[in-house]
Parts: structure tokens; C-alpha cells; sequence
């Protein structure tokens, strides 16, 4: 006899190699369904956030305050001296700061004349504090407490200090997923600052402990990209906005096929103590000509 | 009812644990995986529906927070609370080598799972580097964790079992 058919007076129960099948099927759909599209991931993440969010954000709250503690305890004697050593400095600061705000005029108004498009620090920007972290050890991803409410939408892209962290990949109501660009599968397309020559960067798990990332496909055939060159994103990317800094070139090499070179980069960001992130608020897709 | 809520508070709990604070406490960037610790146990406590749904719930949440499609994670973590729970006839409560050896095998099929979808098929070969520095710190954190972890679990186990039977004996 079947095993789920109902006798009468019995409770009903699915047999486990039942449930498992169903699941399978269930889990392989919704895998082929969230390959491309974003079905679920509306509704889920919404029932999601509202569950697990406040909690994270409790915990890392409480987290950075204890740490901030432990820190601030370590670190005030070495400040004190630190502060005496700064006012002389913000002293000659002041002075160089003054003769620096009339150059600043100065470009201000040659920058208009000549309609330059604005750099990015003049994008709109909203800081974000990150309360999560990958849960596996195999990719780099972090979630953080802003998310649609606060006007954060999927692909804009994420920066620490001056550096960039990577690109929102997923928004819930409250929360937002940020996949770095030291991810495993995260590529970025980006240039050297100083001759435009393009490249790609890619993540790499490997390569995470000894702190750089890749590089590849860089054609420099007249050899002028040297170890130490800046690395922006570049200007063709759909995702990133042109000039963001991702890092500095830390080793060059020719590939075997004599035509592109590829090494390795030191990023500046460090993404070992990132807490704080801020989230550029322009999309690629609608910058202004 | 009240092993149903119990349960989740639990997966919930393990699951915050898992992406905050040991990622803080985190040895060289390795996290232990006590969402596996979970599925596990359960699996041969109670046996393979349990570890089932339990994989699942699991595997779905970290699906919606950390990957890039949803089910993948779900997928796995089912499987593998399934397949404890073909050992429940031989479990007793009493015994630690079972579950962690059971713990330790789940773990090391968790992480050949992962390499073997997520970066060999993007053509990333070396399998002995990931091996050296990812599966095998990520099992031998997992196992220092699960001797903190499994006797709470198997303590709630006992409570929740205890006091269904006496529940079930008053309305008899």
C-alpha cells in the first residue's frame, strides 16, 4: 500500500524521501528562476530584513562599541602626544590651506569654462554601516543597514576613505548586499589613470591573504604603466563610475602571449577593518552628459 | 508548536552568531559553520524530515542574505541534514564520536559541495590550495565549535522530547 494514502482515524505525514523530492524541485526552480530574474527576491528579502536586520544591526552596534572601547583604552597615551605634534601641524595647515583656496577659485572657474563633468566627490553620497558578513568562508560579500527606503538601489556602487569597496547587488526594505571587488567572481573594469590603458581586475580567493588582487589583459605596448601607477575604474564599465581609485599597481608582468600584461594590484581600501561604508547615490546608467 | 518555534529561534540564533560575531572572532579569515552543526545534529536526533527542513530553513537564509541566486544553498544544506538523517537508528545520546564524526563528514561534503559548483565550474582547478586553506580550517573550527554547541543541542533535544512526553501522557 502507498504510503500516503490517508487511512482513516490517521494523521497525515509525508514521508521524508517525499518532502525531499518536492524541495529539490522547489530549490532547482527557484535556482533557474534567480539566475536571471528577481522574482523572489522581493518579498523574501522583505520578510527577511524585518526579521534579521534590527538584530545584526543590534549586535554590530554593540560590537564596534566594545571594540571602539578597547581601542580608545590602548590608544590615549600614544594620542596625547600624536595631538601635541597635530597642532603644530593644523598650524601650518591653515597657512597652506588659505593659498590653496585661491588656487581651488581659480579651477573652479577654469573648470566651468572649460564644462568639465564634475569629479566624484561630488556625487551625492549616504553612509552605511555594515552588520553583516558572509556566513561561508569561499566569497567575500557583506550586507548593510540602509536599503530601499533610504533610496539605495541595485548597482550603485560602494566606496571606503577614497577607495572602491565594490556594487550593491541585492536591496531589501532596510538592507542592501555589497559584493567587494576581492570577491572570487567580481570583475571590474578599469584603466591606468596616468596613460587610460584599459584593464580588467578581477577578485581572487587566493589571493586575499596576501592583500592584492588581480589584474589582466592590460595592453601597454609602449611600456609606459610602471609599478605604483594609480588604477581607476574606467570610463566603459556599465556598472562603476568612471575615476573611482581601486588601488595602486604592485607587480607587472609581460603574459606569455606578448601582447597584454597582467600582475597584481594593492587595493585602498582596506577591507580587513571595514565598518563604514558610503554608497554613491548616482547610477552609471542615468549620469548626465 | 513549541519545538517548531524553539527550532527557529535556534537557526536564527546560529545564523546572527555566524555572520557577526565569529566573523570577528574569525582565525585568518575562517568562520566556523555552525548553521552545518545544526542541520546536523537535528538531522540524526531526529531523524531525516527534521534534518530536512531544517537544512532548508538554513540554506534559504543564507541564500537571501549572501549568494547570488536563491536555492543553491538551500539545496545542500537539505541534502546534507537528509543524509544525517539515515543515521538516526544508530544514534544514541550518549555517544559523542557519532555526531561529530557525522558533524566532520558534513562539513567536508558542505565544502566540496561549494568548490565544486562555485569555482570549479568557473574553471578554478586548484583543488589542494582551497583544500589546505578553506575546507580543512573551516572543519577543524567547526569541530572546535561543535564540542561548545552539540551538548547544548542535544540538552534542548532532551527538554523538548521530555516535556512532549508528558504532554502526551495528560491527554491520553
Amino acid at each position: 500500500m502507498s504510503p500516503i494514502v490517508k487511512r482513516k482515524g490517521e494523521k497525515f505525514t509525508l514521508p521524508g524521501k517525499y518532502l525531499l523530492f518536492i524541495l529539490t524541485i522547489l530549490c532547482t526552480a527557484m535556482v533557474l528562476l534567480t539566475f536571471n530574474t528577481k522574482v523572489f527576491s522581493g518579498p523574501l528579502s522583505a520578510v527577511a530584513g524585518y526579521l534579521v536586520v534590527p538584530f545584526e544591526e543590534g549586535i554590530s552596534v554593540v560590537g564596534s562599541w566594545l571594540s571602539g572601547r578597547s581601542e580608545e583604552l590602548v590608544q590615549i597615551r600614544e594620542l596625547l602626544a600624536q595631538n601635541e605634534q597635530l597642532k603644530q601641524k593644523v598650524d601650518e595647515l591653515t597657512i597652506e590651506n588659505t593659498r590653496l583656496q585661491q588656487d581651488r577659485y581659480e579651477l573652479t572657474n577654469l573648470r566651468e569654462l572649460y564644462s568639465l563633468d564634475a569629479q566624484y566627490d561630488e556625487y551625492e553620497k549616504t553612509g552605511a554601516r555594515i552588520i553583516a558578513r558572509d556566513s561561508g568562508n569561499w566569497f567575500y560579500s557583506f550586507v548593510i543597514n540602509k536599503g530601499a527606503s533610504d533610496g539605495i538601489a541595485v548597482d550603485m556602487n560602494v566606496m571606503a576613505g577614497s577607495g572602491l569597496v565594490g556594487r550593491v547587488v541585492d536591496v531589501g526594505p532596510n538592507w542592501a548586499k555589497v559584493k567587494s571587488i576581492i570577491a572570487d567572481d567580481s570583475n571590474v573594469s578599469a584603466m591606468v589613470l596616468a596613460s587610460a590603458d584599459r584593464m580588467i581586475v578581477s577578485g581572487n580567493l587566493k589571493l586575499y591573504a596576501s592583500g592584492v588582487i588581480e589584474f589582466g589583459q592590460l595592453v601597454d605596448s609602449d611600456d609606459v604603466v610602471v609599478e605604483g601607477d594609480k588604477v581607476v575604474t574606467s570610463d566603459i564599465s556599465d556598472k562603476y563610475l568612471p575615476g573611482i581609485l581601486i588601488g595602486y599597481i604592485n607587480t607587472i608582468n609581460r603574459d606569455a602571449n606578448n601582447l597584454t600584461k597582467s600582475g597584481y594590484i594593492t587595493p585602498a581600501v582596506d577591507f580587513e577593518h571595514l565598518e563604514e561604508v558610503l554608497v554613491i547615490r548616482q547610477l552609471k546608467q542615468n549620469v548626465p552628459d | 508548536m513549541k519545538r517548531g518555534i524553539i527550532t527557529a529561534v535556534l537557526i536564527f540564533i546560529c545564523f546572527l552568531l555566524q555572520c557577526t560575531v565569529f566573523r570577528a572572532l574569525a582565525f585568518g579569515g575562517i568562520v566556523p559553520n555552525l548553521l552545518i552543526v545544526l542541520t546536523a545534529s537535528f538531522g540524526f536526533m531526529r531523524g531525516e524530515k527534521t534534518g530536512l527542513l531544517i537544512g532548508f530553513f538554513c540554506g534559504l537564509l543564507v541564500d537571501i542574505f549572501f549568494a547570488s541566486v536563491i536555492g543553491f544553498y538551500a539545496l545542500l544544506y537539505m541534502y546534507i541534514g537528509y543524509m544525517n538523517g539515515k543515521f538516526a537508528q544508530i544514534f544514541y545520546p550518549q555517544d559523542i564520536k557519532l555526531p561529530v564524526a557525522l558533524i566532520l563528514c558534513s562539513d567536508f561534503l558542505y565544502g566540496i559541495g561549494c568548490y565544486v559548483i562555485l569555482f570549479l565550474l568557473r574553471a578554478r582547478f586548484e583543488f589542494t590550495y582551497y583544500l589546505l586553506h578553506i575546507i580543512l580550517p573551516e572543519i577543524v573550527y567547526t569541530i572546535a565549535v561543535t564540542l561548545l554547541l552539540y551538548p547544548l543541542i542535544l540538552w534542548i533535544n532532551t527538554g523538548l522530547e521530555r516535556s512532549e512526553l508528558r504532554s502526551g501522557k495528560k491527554f491520553v
